[in-house]
């Protein structure tokens, strides 16, 4: 089985869950014997990304570079010189585009024609973003004419068009698969260009993998899908190896730690946070809430920290990564995702084989698969307050909610996913 | 001879509302919901089981019998919101056919943390059922069959001439739980075992497509029942009233079945329905039932992992338990009945989370989505209660309050 899968960002080029997800998945499908090409845009430098350690590097066309990594023995990774990068809002391009075109000038123009009906931009801001999806998609069918494959893979919106270009070129059915929808990531006031190509995605696709039955709902709800078209598959989370830190125990600290962690936006409710530490804070005073992460509404979400009163309960780190994030978990006594909308939601696994309780929003993905987990509905503060001084004051909750969820974290694989994928594609290839 | 003997345990608790640490209300139990489960329950299984048994026994002039222990917070709803079933328990004490066993009034686990509480408990069910249907049993049975040796040692003392236990299959061995048996070390009282396969064979898969014995007949019990002529002298049929209509729902044909299971039975000559207490006079002890630790009659495990399996219902009955003095010192009725009904075992029952393998009998009128959900709400209540006594205590010591406040680290 050989796979093109069309992806847009990968560790350590990783801002968020997206490329945590498509790095397991992928992983996990190599390890089952899949052969993967993963195209994705080489982000030009950006405040998050580092280097990544190349097993060997061979000189490609213009633009696509091509190389391999240790641990994907199946997988060749291949690189369009893109200023794609994830999460990323229409509005926010214009800032990044001098760079982009600095770097991207060396970039031919593609002998592929424009296959969909996607148009060239120019009404509002930053419709360049549009261009670039549309250039990724270009440089994917340039890819895609020199691999082998029989199924094209696509993550989240921007790959969409390159999917449907490939699909469309090379007949090879093609797998949408949706980590995110626009609602998700702007509420009811969606960018109509974002969910169109979100929907003609869906409508190309000849399966469409959802990570939640939450998210299913909102695909079949939303975008008009046929049910019978969208499949779920969850995603999971590696086992780190690692015992209980000896040193855990040891922390000795006075305060109790309450820790958010994850972009700060409107879809990660951070005022719901506050609020809820307001209220805890009316009823206990040794515990400090810490947010890990930054995003658009970091300012806001400061000031409304200090209009409430409670600046100095609340810490901001920023941006955590690696060893950074270990060590804020095992400082943590619980960790809380007052979720707005969430697909699926990684950090709360991660949270968990990191021994840490869970608070999650009921308007998540993950509140499907964990059940050792508190669950609150976002907009409910008063209970969602009840539940941390609950787990704050009561050991034995603490300890139950613990043991209960790293058993249960365990049990959650990414090669049950991996397989689970797999079976899709072998369902599509399966002569009718 | 065989003798069946049916016991049925009638319990409803008093569930909580939803309690939140910022509440400061008296109002910890949920009467709304607990009115509603209380009048379904009584619509759909104990009036229309009670009529039936009812017209049982008369048809049967006596020879039919069974027994119940009705919980003391069960009477309470009835009494307050569907009053005529306790008029059709009553007549069916009045036709000599029927024995009311006796429990802790509050379907509690004091006996495993408070022998006092346990026997005033005890004391008050009894005064509660002398009232209602002018008896007093002798036997006993505790809540969910927990037993051990010192069960018996205790309600011995207490008068009693029988206990109620499960027949579990690591203590009986080879031996069967169709005799009757005696505790070690002591004399006097006599062991009623339940046959858990054919009382489960009514209770769990009396609607069962899958067994291979479905569906299961009046004819075809009663055949198992007498088999056990020539190999025993009692066959103790125990198990939640709420099987009748409301586990296994009418449509199942539950009430056919037991329509026509006393003619099925009474159709082979050395057959006979019995009372708990008949069956303690009737018999003779056969051999000696040495339980050391204790067991129950929940789940696979028949221990007790069911209420104290983890951390938060060990904390929680613990933290209970240790108000007991500080509760007692205020006299104050309402508080001493507030922490009496929170003792009820179906709260911890909801803090139980081994529910992947035994789920479907957990959430029955489980009002919460998760057992922390239910150890968080308790906790909540536990902790209001403590500052009740607190303020009702006229002369707090430094000590006493030290003590009320170290939960909270």
């Amino acid at each position: 089985m050989k796979i093109l899968m069309l992806g847009w960002e990968f560790p350590p080029f990783i801002s968020g869950g997206l490329g945590t997800a498509c790095y397991g998945l992928t992983r996990a499908m190599s390890q089952c014997g899949a052969e993967i090409t993963f195209v994705l845009p080489k982000p030009v430098s950006s405040e998050y990304s580092s280097h990544v350690k190349l097993a060997s590097l061979k000189p490609g066309q213009a633009g696509i570079d091509y190389y391999k990594l240790a641990d994907f023995e199946n997988v060749t990774f291949r690189t369009i010189a893109s200023g794609i990068s994830p999460y990323q809002r229409p509005e926010e391009y214009e800032d990044m585009l001098r760079r982009i075109r600095e770097k991207t000038q060396a970039i031919s123009t593609s002998p592929v024609t424009e296959s969909i009906g996607m148009g060239q931009g120019g009404e509002h801001y930053g419709s360049n973003l549009f261009d670039e999806v549309q250039r990724y998609a270009r440089l994917a069918a340039l890819v895609a004419q020199q691999e082998e494959f029989d199924v094209v893979h696509a993550h989240d919106w921007m790959t969409f068009p390159a999917g449907i270009t490939v699909s469309a070129l090379t007949g090879k059915p093609l797998v949408i698969h949706v980590h995110s929808t626009e609602f998700d990531r702007s509420g009811e006031h969606v960018n109509q260009r974002v969910y169109d190509i979100e929907r003609q995605g869906i409508h190309a696709a000849t399966q469409v993998i959802a990570v939640s039955y939450l998210t299913r709902q909102i695909i079949i709800n939303r975008y008009a899908a046929v049910p019978e078209k969208v499949s779920v598959v969850y995603n999971a989370i590696d086992r780190n190896g690692k015992t209980l830190d000896p040193v855990r125990a040891a922390i000795h600290k006075d305060e109790k730690i309450v820790l958010f962690l994850g972009r700060i936006t409107m879809q990660k409710g951070p005022e719901y946070f506050l609020a809820a530490a307001k209220k805890v804070l009316e009823v206990m005073d040794n515990v400090k809430f810490v947010m890990a992460g930054s995003g658009d509404m970091i300012r806001r979400t400061i000031e409304l920290a200090a209009e409430m009163g409670i600046g100095h309960k609340v810490l901001f780190t920023g941006f955590l990564r690696g060893s950074d994030v270990d060590k804020i978990f095992r400082m943590a006594d619980l960790f809380v995702m007052p979720s707005v909308s969430e697909p699926f939601g990684l950090v709360p696994l991660e949270a968990l084989r990191n021994d840490v309780p869970v608070i999650i929003s009921k308007q998540s993905g993950v509140a499907e698969v964990l059940t050792h987990a508190l669950k609150v509905d976002f907009w409910d503060i008063s209970e969602m307050a009840n539940k941390i001084i609950a787990v704050l004051r009561h050991p034995p909750l603490q300890a139950t909610l613990r043991e209960h969820g790293n058993f249960e974290v365990r049990k959650l694989s990414w090669s049950e996913s991996a397989q689970q994928c797999l079976d899709i594609y072998n369902s599509l290839l399966a002569p009718a | 001879m065989a003798s069946v003997c049916f016991y049925f345990q009638v319990h409803q608790p008093y569930r909580l509302g939803r309690y939140s640490v910022f509440d400061t209300h008296r109002n910890y139990f949920d009467e709304y919901k607990n009115a509603q489960i209380c009048r379904k329950v009584a619509n759909k299984c104990y009036l229309p089981a009670n009529r039936l048994i009812l017209k049982l026994i008369e048809r049967f002039n006596g020879d039919f019998k069974v027994s119940y222990s009705i919980t003391g917070v069960l009477l309470d709803q009835l009494e307050a919101y569907a009053p005529e079933v306790l008029s059709t328990f009553h007549a069916l004490a009045q036709t000599g056919c029927v024995e009311f066993l006796s429990e802790t009034y509050y379907h509690s686990l004091s006996f495993l943390y408070s022998r006092e509480e346990f026997s005033e408990q005890v004391r008050m069910h009894q005064r509660r059922i002398e009232e209602l249907f002018g008896q007093k049993s002798k036997v006993f049975r505790n809540t969910e069959l927990i037993y051990s040796n010192d069960v018996s040692h205790a309600v011995r003392e207490m008068g009693f001439t029988g206990t109620i236990c499960e027949g579990a299959d690591h203590l009986l061995g080879y031996r069967s739980p169709n005799f009757v048996y005696r505790p070690p070390g002591v004399d006097g009282i006599k062991l009623l075992l339940k046959n858990y396969r054919l009382s489960d064979d009514i209770a769990f898969r009396f609607s069962n497509h899958d067994w291979a014995e479905w569906p299961l007949t009046a004819p075809k019990f009663a055949n198992w029942v007498s088999d056990v002529n020539g190999n025993g002298y009692t066959v103790n049929l125990f198990m939640d009233y709420e099987t009748l209509g409301e586990h296994q729902w009418e449509d199942t044909g539950i009430f056919d079945f037991l329509e026509h299971l006393p003619e099925e039975v009474l159709r082979h000559p050395d057959n006979d329905f019995k009372t708990p207490s008949e069956v303690i006079d009737s018999y003779e002890a056969v051999g000696e039932m040495d339980v050391p630790h204790m067991i129950s009659w929940a789940d696979t495990e028949r221990d007790l992992s069911a209420w104290l399996g983890n951390a938060m219902q060990s904390n929680a009955l613990y933290e209970l338990y240790r108000l007991e003095q500080q509760v007692k010192g205020t006299l104050d009725p309402q508080i001493v009945s507030d922490w009496r009904r929170l003792q009820t075992s179906d709260h911890f029952y909801y803090m139980c989370t081994k529910w992947f393998a035994d789920g479907d009998v957990h959430k029955y009128f489980n009002p919460y989505d998760s057992p922390y959900d239910s150890y968080i709400n308790f906790m909540n209540v536990l902790d209001n209660l403590r500052l009740r006594c607190k303020a009702a205590h006229k002369t707090v010591t430094p000590q006493m309050e030290k003590m009320s406040y170290s939960n909270h680290p």
